[in-house]
């Protein structure tokens, strides 16, 4: 049997303290001379796809934008599409949140990047909600937390009712005849739900993926079970081996009741990475780049964001402090997917403590060993083992690699892993298709779930 | 008419260049040069880019809308006959952006359905891409069926040319222009939202940016409200370039209060003359007297070497329609040398320039390039090279104060 194929991803890298900007080698975040270096330098490596991750307000604490971080992106469509012109294989993902946008537009904008990158476009769909970055539109925060995954399903079903409503063969344009359009009722939908009612043609014919690659990044029970049901890859923080064995049973598990095979969705964790001559100057790297994340003042904030209150006057050199944390909604750090994470702020604090007296940890070193471990670090042979290992042993499908460097974070695993990983069989040496679907191995977009309601066309 | 031998100083002439599908004709997919199967590829649109900056053009333009294309102004039809469907214009001016290198790109943003947040930074985008070439055509959308793709609102079914009540203060109309105008502020405030020294990647205290130079926008108005500051740093022309498109009175004051560039549809000379007046007045109006804002007239060409050439394929492309072709703007049909007349008869009117809509794609926009521009070359009357890297520098334009930094 042939062996496991593994897939890459590249994480831009984005606006939080993962990304080390006061390294000399750190560029620009917004010259588009960066995205292009970082572009061509996934795909020189084969990669299936760039991935671009997105957040709709600048992150708050304290009640003032967060300042300690890269921030400041470019529009995600935009930038994707110029992009486009300057690679001619690798997948184009973007983050695109379907609380703060309508189905017509956002297809359009799939659509249109489906066709200007010959088949390359995919869409990480992403529910944030909060009222915090509903107040950059129209609505607000309008929506519910329960309801966010409502909206997706929905937003989603009618997204495909528009991308399916031209079938591709409508355009004839025979200059003799002066036929253009095969079907004078090409692109008709009709979709109404819960969250939408819209009619009426969709002015963008079938685009070469039919639609966009379909990514997902919710953990929840029910980010989990719209994932199994509608999306082509998942992205998600299960770094470790056992925690990903255990994610990626689960939801492959759940994939038949939707009428699907194992291989159509795959999984991606998000994953650092430290390269070295040696395994020991790998660690010191690593280590070094640990404390460039998190500084003093970085570890007050992280602490801040769990302990939800004002610790600006905590020792980060001393121990962890001594009240607990306040419960009930974070009302210290706004934007954040991350607080999220901290679903017992208690229990999580407790664990810190013990961990910190066990080791001997001061506030900076505990939040470092939390928050800072690289996922994959050592000479490229051991990462190269490493990463083969994890996906043979189906803890995923491959990875989203997230550098901590802008542009050129990705350039050294290009140049001295993937050879390696090349060698041992488990990824490309060229690029076997054309599209993003190529790529993925996915095979033509399925046709719209029968079970989705309200959709008819 | 002016002395070909002795051209006015006037300030530099501005050409730009509509794109839209396979050219203004809507049988012009039919001609043999025509590429009706391509319009949907990336090839199509930077050819034809790259072709407008290899005549030296100060600016494409991109047009687009939501629904499918109509031969009816008001609600959709079902013809098959002609182009139908399109891409993002935004999204196909990014695209050819890295492909380029000094033409302006504007393309067409409708504004009734949309996020002026999301607009703000997809514009800065293609400013950041482009490095400093682009703009944004603004557009409202009126029709009850665009709407109902969206359908979040109903727009009242409103007939051009018929309505003149629909203008009058407090008409939907109106209201819809109004919404345009509080959209272009907030894109605007937005792309100041980020003072351009905000980035300071101060080592010593560990901040990456100032955040007193980041700044909340605040707008309010009845249609939305908008906090900020944008998730995009300020763009290289800090304010790209704002134009709409205007027929009537209640887009001229839209192109006085909020644009920088104008494009209006003159039938001839006087007519300029009496336009420029209209736009000049609601300048005044908003305060912006001061302001530079450069109206362009629209002509529709069908340009040959030869007159009679040119006639011929007008009225063929019409015998194809079954009808001869209407338009809102001009229609202008002969040759480069012709035309260059009476693009300096209207500079002379006033206006700063002209938008030339080719009747066919790529022959009329050839006919442009290759003809028209060396024609007023060689009257002294159009740059010869670029003379600037960003399109407020081909427009004359400085690059503004941010207004929220402190003098
Ligand atoms: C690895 C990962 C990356 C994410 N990236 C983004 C992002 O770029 N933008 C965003 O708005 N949300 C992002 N999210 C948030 C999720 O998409 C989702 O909206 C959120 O986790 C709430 O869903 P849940 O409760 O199912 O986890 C990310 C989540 C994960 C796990």
């Amino acid at each position: 049997m042939a062996k496991k194929q593994i897939h890459l991803a590249a994480h831009f890298p984005g606006v939080n303290n993962t990304t080390v900007w006061s390294d000399p080698a750190a560029g620009s975040h917004i010259d588009f001379r960066s995205f292009v270096h970082f572009a061509q330098t996934a795909e020189r490596a084969k990669f299936d796809f760039l991935f671009l991750a997105e957040g709709l307000r600048l992150r708050e604490q304290n009640g003032q934008i967060y300042d300690l971080d890269v921030v400041g992106r470019p529009d995600t469509m935009a930038v994707l599409a110029a992009l486009a012109a300057v690679t001619e294989r690798l997948g184009l993902a973007g983050t695109i949140n379907s609380t703060f946008n309508e189905p017509y537009e956002i297809a359009r904008q799939f659509a249109s990047l489906d066709h200007l990158s010959a088949g390359r476009a995919a869409w990480n769909v992403v529910t944030s909600w909060d009222e915090f970055t509903g107040e950059n539109f129209r609505r607000g925060g309008f929506l519910p937390q329960e309801k966010r995954y409502l909206r997706a399903k929905e937003f989603l079903a009618a997204t495909w009712a528009l991308f399916d409503s031209w079938r591709g063969d409508e355009i004839v344009a025979d200059k003799e005849s002066g036929v253009f359009l095969a079907d004078p009722d090409a692109g008709r939908f009709d979709v109404s739900s819960d969250q939408f009612d819209i009619r009426g043609r969709f002015s963008v014919p079938r685009s070469p993926q039919t639609r966009p690659v379909i990514l997902q990044a919710g953990d929840s029970e029910e980010g989990r079970e719209f994932a199994s049901s509608s999306a082509d890859a998942i992205f998600t923080r299960h770094g470790t081996l056992d925690a990903g064995r255990e994610f990626y049973a689960d939801v492959k598990g759940r994939l038949a009741k939707y009428g699907r095979a194992a291989g159509d969705l795959k999984i991606l964790p998000a994953a650092t990475f430290v390269l070295g001559d040696t395994d020991a100057e790998a660690q010191e790297k690593a280590d070094v780049i640990r404390h460039q994340q998190v500084s003093g003042q970085t570890a007050i904030k992280f602490l801040e964001q769990l302990w939800n209150r004002d610790l600006s006057d905590h020792d980060p050199d001393g121990p962890l402090p001594e009240a607990d944390p306040l419960v009930g909604e974070n009302t210290i750090a706004r934007g954040r997917a991350s607080v999220r994470m901290y679903r017992d702020p208690i229990a999580t604090a407790r664990q810190w403590r013990e961990l910190a007296e066990a080791k001997h940890l001061s506030t900076r070193e505990l939040i470092i060993e939390v928050t800072g471990r690289q996922s994959f670090v050592g000479t490229p042979e051991k990462v190269a083992d490493a990463l083969d290992e994890f996906v043979q042993a189906d803890a995923s499908d491959g990875f989203v690699l997230v550098p901590h460097l802008t542009p050129g974070g990705l350039d050294e695993f290009a140049d001295t892993v993937v050879p390696l990983l090349q060698e041992r069989g488990s990824f490309r040496t060229e690029y076997e298709g054309t599209t993003l679907r190529d790529h993925l191995g996915l095979g033509d977009a399925r046709p719209p779930a029968d079970a989705i309601p309200g959709v008819g066309s | 008419m002016s002395d070909p031998r002795n051209p006015l100083p006037l300030t530099p002439l501005h050409i730009a260049v509509a794109l839209d599908g396979a050219g203004w004709h809507p049988a012009a997919w039919r001609e043999p040069e025509a590429r009706p199967t391509e319009l949907l590829d990336a090839r199509y649109w930077t050819d034809l880019v790259q072709e407008a900056e290899r005549g030296l053009l100060d600016l494409v333009t991109i047009e687009d809308s939501f629904g499918l294309q109509s031969s009816n102004p008001g609600r959709p039809d079902d013809r098959t006959d002609q182009v139908r469907g399109r891409l993002d214009a935004v999204l196909v001016a990014a695209r050819v952006a890295p492909l380029t290198e000094h033409v302006g790109i504007v393309p067409t943003a409708v504004v009734t359905h949309t996020e002026p947040f999301h607009a703000s930074k997809a514009v800065a985008t293609l400013d950041w891409v482009s490095t400093g070439r682009a703009g944004v055509r603004v557009r409202v959308s009126s029709r009850p069926d665009e709407a109902a793709l969206f359908g979040r609102r109903t727009v009242e079914p409103f007939e051009p040319g018929r309505a003149d009540s629909a203008d009058t203060d407090g008409g939907p109309i109106t209201d819809l222009f109004d919404e345009a105008a509080d959209y272009v502020e907030v894109v605007r405030r937005l792309w100041d939202s980020w003072e351009d020294d905000a980035e300071i990647r101060d080592a010593a205290t560990g901040r990456f940016v100032d955040r007193e130079k980041l700044h909340y926008i605040d707008f309010e108005g009845p249609h939305f409200s908008v906090r900020g500051p944008s998730i995009t740093p300020r763009p290289p022309q800090g304010q790209p370039i704002v134009a709409a498109l205007a027929h009537r009175t209640v887009a001229y004051r839209l192109v006085g209060r909020s644009a920088d560039l104008g494009f209006v549809t003159p039938r001839d000379a006087a007519d300029a003359r009496a336009i420029l007046a209209e736009v000049r007045a609601e300048q005044a109006v908003a305060g912006r007297a001061d302001e530079t804002v450069h109206v362009l007239g629209d002509v529709v060409v069908f340009l040959d070497d030869d007159a009679a050439a040119a006639a011929d394929r007008k009225a063929r492309l019409d015998a194809l329609l079954g009808r001869e072709l209407i338009s809102d703007a001009r229609i202008f049909v002969g040759t480069p040398v012709e035309l260059a007349d009476l693009v300096l008869e209207w500079r002379e009117a006033g206006l700063g320039g002209v938008r030339l809509r080719p009747g066919g794609l790529p022959h009329d926009l050839e006919q442009i390039t290759r003809g028209l521009v060396p024609e007023l070359q060689r009257r002294g009357a159009f740059r010869t090279a670029y003379e600037a890297d960003t399109l407020r520098g081909l427009l004359g334009l400085t690059r503004p104060a941010n207004r929220y930094a402190a003098v």
